[in-house]
């Protein structure tokens, strides 16, 4: 007999995952028959408020766009505006960027193991992985004067050099986090738990995936090798080892598995980062922020976000003001459409576990 | 599906977390430090601070506005307001805190703050938590400042090369660098209210960083018609109050006004930019004595205003001291006859070769004009008081200076002395260097203590000058035809003043030295000669200090005469006459408007 349908609404607060949408589900029993996704609960207008702020003004305002990962927003707004001007950055600045963009990633990941296992039920690892972000978080305190937003990368360079014996403290934190790895595994990779909830569930076929407009992690772990910092490097990217891991079950579990590798990665790449990093300047300095004027043009440019590729369009009409700053961030694609074909037959208890695996997150959807 | 037993197990090894120590801080006992940068609530130095709203102006929250602080005086160079910060809008981007060009504002390390009362989180920093200062966390001082500190250097001739010629010194701002020297300034307009005459400083820069000279120089011209005398040789008070100038070298407002205005060659060009609005004649006529900076001024926008004006000019040239004081090296004669020529087709009328209580008597002027404004500046010399000064080769600066800038030729031999520390005793000594002659300028105190402009002082140091201060003149010595032969002068000591003023000049007893020159520059200063001025009412009018006392309007003890410039304005330089020209105009419109209506 065919069960009735009825719908759900799961939202708009925080549905299983931060901030908020929501997704209006029609289920027969548990099984979801049609997803529809509802966002605009968020909407800020940051990229509208950009056209009246000055390109400086501009940044505090990017770094809001996205709360756990601010610095891929600040990187591509300041290489934008590079691109169109012309300005050089200080090598120095490059290689500190990267350690920002990489350090953003672990904690990004942290918060992701702990919103991929609270939306199991599985709270004990939010409480630590959320606790050890914070000692990252601390790195960013430290280094910006902020813990959350940074408004630390901005154009011709970075805002502030490293404080005295900065680095040392990064390798601390470093060697703490990978010694906690293990541990993460016990509770969370080699749990057979998550293993049996996350296989075969929230499939993102191979063949889709690219057509699907899907990045990041979800199309590595559909087993597509794909990531701008290895196939169009920005900052010193092309100065440094590392792997791109994927993974090809297409599912929750090889989506978690290319970031626990990833997670390895970004440790090495931070520490190398370290070990080559030239002393010099951090900052080559913009004219008076009032009256900066970016001559006209325009730039596409990208970065790897921890959720993917993020991608900002930048155009000048050579005034003091953007013309127009266009987001294209990952969160929008997986989200927003990705999410309505992959919920179809999926469980209603899955809904928020895929939708972190996606690393969905409204305010970047909304801008 | 195999049984994962490992799988089913590990997750239970969490359980060893339970006997290691916790990692959070047991708060409210113990607080976690923070880190030096970080960016808390912001503090601000009330007394280094000077109110000039950069902060406000950068932040994209809207979250500064400026306000005034009950009970708390300021200086000039101050606009008396001070920023408030809104915490209910602000990010603490501190971008308010890296632009701040006196560095007054920064962020502390406190963070916490608990209130019921909304309005609360208004906060004045620095009046609400004085205790900040001990807390400061995120400053300025230790990136890179947000503001450009540097100016864009001027090109000028090398003192070897001036000295050659009356050739201007100063070449003057190309395009670019006038658009990127503009590009400097936030707009505060501190300068405009320390301004004498209170330019639109903020805005035509602002012109000049955008590319429209031509709106930079209309609004010029909207209450200065001499601005490109201005852009050439004015004091700038401007500039000593730059925001800028705090932190960094202030922004070259003289020279940006110079570029501006030196764009237009010629005074058809300057109507049509200027254009400004002639209102029709309203049958009132007004005289002037003397055409000076005041009196140009006073004139020009008399006649925008519909009234019939008249100056009076005892010279052949108009521009009073601008004209046969400044040396053309400084401000070129073609510049000044421009200017002129241009308030001339606005209707101003001169009487050029006119001297009032010669030509014509004051009161037969006021047969014809209803109000009278007297700007004839201080032309006469004072004595320096010393034996051998009225014979050949001792010559008084202003006579020299003006005959140099008639053509007229003076023989001042090839080794001259001037005596005088203040604007005039310099242009006296470089235009005595363009002569050929060795130069020394002898004055009675310190160098820091001289009058003139630090930049006049330096430019007639790379010229060759020697300046000798602390000497204190004695006698001329004269040679058996009566011509000057020697100076003899004694050096001084500075004594210092026991009630706080500045220190005063001590002969040194016996340290007494005779230099041979071939002639002595007088340049202690000027004064009026009032002689044009009946009995009757010089006695109503108040004369202090050689100077005429007016009110605020320009205004003399007598109501249809007014004075401007050098004889009513103690700071005696062409701004303040300007700007006194242009009070006069309102003053006389409002006198003769008012007598109209009786
Ligand atoms: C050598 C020198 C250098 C200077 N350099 C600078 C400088 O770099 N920057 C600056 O800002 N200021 C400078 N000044 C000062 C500045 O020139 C004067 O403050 C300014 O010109 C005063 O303007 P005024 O309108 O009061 O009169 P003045 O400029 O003195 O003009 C008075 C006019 O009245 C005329 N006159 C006088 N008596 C009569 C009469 N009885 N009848 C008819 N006409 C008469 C005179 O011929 C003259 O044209 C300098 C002055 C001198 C002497
Ligand atoms: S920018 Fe600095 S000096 Fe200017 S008003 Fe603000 S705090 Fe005061
Ligand atoms: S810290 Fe940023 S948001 Fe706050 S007042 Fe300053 S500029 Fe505005």
């Amino acid at each position: 007999m065919r069960e009735k349908e009825t719908t759900i609404y799961l939202g708009p607060q925080h549905p299983g995952i931060t901030g908020n949408m929501m997704v209006k589900l029609k289920v027969a029993g548990d099984t979801i028959v049609k997803a529809e996704t509802h966002v605009g609960y968020l909407h800020r207008a940051f990229e509208k408020l950009m056209e009246q702020r000055t390109w400086t003004q501009s940044f505090p305002i990017v770094c809001r766009i996205c709360v756990p990962e601010p610095d891929p927003n600040e990187e591509n707004l300041a290489r934008a505006i590079e691109e169109i001007e012309g300005r050089e950055v200080p090598e120095r600045a490059k290689y500190i960027r990267v350690m920002v963009l990489e350090l953003a990633r672990l904690a990004t990941y942290g918060l992701w193991m702990g919103g991929q296992s609270g939306s199991m039920g599985l709270y004990t690892m939010p409480q630590w992985t959320i606790g050890d972000r914070d000692y990252i978080l601390d790195l960013f305190e430290e280094l910006t004067g902020g813990r959350v937003y940074h408004m630390y990368i901005w154009a011709g360079g970075v805002r502030r050099d490293l404080p005295e014996g900065f680095t040392d403290r990064v390798l601390k934190t470093l060697d703490y986090l990978e010694n906690r790895l293990p541990d993460y595994d016990n509770l969370l990779f080699n749990n057979a738990l998550f293993q049996k909830r996350a296989q075969g569930v929230g499939i993102i076929p191979k063949d889709k995936a690219i057509e699907w407009g899907v990045v990041g992690p979800p199309l590595r772990g559909s087993g597509i090798k794909h990531d701008v910092r290895i196939d169009e490097p920005y900052e010193v990217y092309d100065k440094l080892n590392f792997i791109v891991p994927t993974s090809d079950g297409c599912d929750v579990w090889s989506r978690a598995l290319v970031r626990r590798q990833e997670y390895e990665q970004s440790i090495s790449i931070i520490r190398q980062v370290i070990e080559k990093m030239p002393k010099g300047d951090y900052y080559n300095k913009i004219p008076n922020p009032l009256t900066w004027q970016v001559p006209p043009g325009e730039a596409y440019v990208k970065t790897e976000s921890a959720r993917g590729e993020f991608g900002y369009y930048v155009v000048s009409d050579g005034s003091i003001k953007p013309r127009r700053v266009h987001v294209r961030g990952p969160a929008y694609v997986h989200g927003v459409s990705l999410l309505e074909k992959i919920l179809v037959g999926a469980n209603i208890a899955d809904v928020s576990f895929i939708m972190n695996s996606l690393g969905t997150c409204p305010p970047e959807i909304e801008r | 599906m195999a049984f994962d037993i490992k799988g089913v197990l590990a997750p239970f090894s969490a359980l060893k977390q339970g006997t290691k120590p916790p990692h959070t801080v047991r708060y409210p006992k113990e607080k976690k430090e923070t880190a030096a940068r970080y960016r808390g609530l912001h503090f601000n130095d009330l007394e280094e601070c000077i109110g000039c709203g950069t902060c406000a102006t950068i932040c994209q929250n809207a979250a500064i506005d400026m306000i005034h602080v009950d009970g708390f005086e300021t200086n000039s160079g101050d606009s008396g307001l001070r920023p408030r910060v809104d915490n209910g809008r602000c990010c603490w981007c501190a971008l308010c805190v890296d632009v701040c060009p006196t560095g007054s504002l920064n962020l502390t390390k406190d963070y916490v703050y608990v209130s019921e009362d909304p309005d609360s989180f208004l906060w004045m920093p620095g009046v609400d938590n004085p205790e900040g200062k001990e807390n400061l966390s995120f400053q300025s001082a230790e990136g890179k400042p947000l503001l450009e500190y540097e100016r864009i250097p001027m090109h000028e001739l090398e003192g070897t090369e001036r000295v050659k010629s009356f050739a201007e010194v100063l070449l003057g701002y190309n395009e670019e660098e006038a658009r990127k020297e503009a590009a400097r300034c936030v707009g505060c307009s501190i300068c405009t209210d320390i301004c004498p005459v209170h330019m639109h400083i903020p805005e035509y820069i602002n012109a000049i960083a955008n590319g429209d000279d031509e709106a930079a120089v209309k609004i010029i011209y909207d209450n200065n018609p001499l601005g490109e005398t201005c852009g050439k040789v004015c004091t700038r008070r401007c500039e000593t109050v730059c925001a800028i100038g705090h932190r960094g070298e202030p922004i070259a407002i003289r020279w940006l006004k110079g570029y501006a205005t030196s764009t237009v060659n010629n005074a058809d060009l300057i109507e049509k930019i200027v254009n400004p609005e002639i209102l029709p004649p309203n049958g009132h006529s007004v005289g002037i004595i003397g055409a000076g900076p005041s009196g140009l001024t006073a004139a020009y926008y008399l006649s925008l205003r519909g009234f019939n004006v008249t100056i009076y000019e005892s010279k052949s040239h108009a521009g009073g001291m601008i004209m046969y004081g400044i040396p053309k090296y400084r401000l070129p004669l073609d510049s000044i006859d421009k200017q002129v020529e241009y308030m001339e087709k606005m209707g101003v009328k001169i009487k050029y070769n006119t001297k009032v209580g010669k030509d014509i008597t004051l009161e037969e002027m006021k047969q014809h004009h209803e109000a009278i404004l007297i700007g004839i500046g201080f032309e006469v010399p004072y004595e320096l008081g010393l034996v051998g000064e009225n014979e050949e080769g001792s010559i008084q600066a202003v006579n020299f200076l003006r005959n140099i800038n008639s053509d007229r030729h003076v023989e001042i031999g090839d080794k001259v002395v001037v005596i005088g520390g203040g604007n005039v005793a310099i242009d006296a000594a470089r235009v005595s260097r363009r002569l050929g002659a060795d130069v020394t300028i002898l004055y009675r105190r310190r160098v820091e203590d001289m009058p003139a402009d630090w930049e006049e002082i330096e430019g007639a140091e790379d010229e060759g000058v020697h300046i000798h201060p602390q000497a204190i003149p004695l006698e001329i010595i004269l040679d058996e035809n009566k011509k000057v032969k020697a100076l003899k002068y004694a050096n001084a000591e500075m004594i210092p003043d026991p009630e706080g003023g500045r220190p005063r000049p001590k002969i040194i007893e016996g340290d007494e030295h005779i230099i041979e020159v071939t002639s002595v520059i007088g340049a202690i200063g000027q004064s009026a000669d009032y002689n044009f001025i009946p009995e009757d009412i010089k006695n109503q009018i108040e004369i202090k200090r050689g100077r005429i006392i007016v009110n605020e309007d320009q205004q003399t003890n007598v109501p249809w005469l007014f004075a401007s410039g050098d004889i009513a304005n103690r700071r005696a330089d062409a701004i303040s006459a300007i700007a006194d020209g242009y009070r006069a105009v309102k003053g006389i419109e409002k006198f003769i408007l008012k007598s109209e209506n009786k």
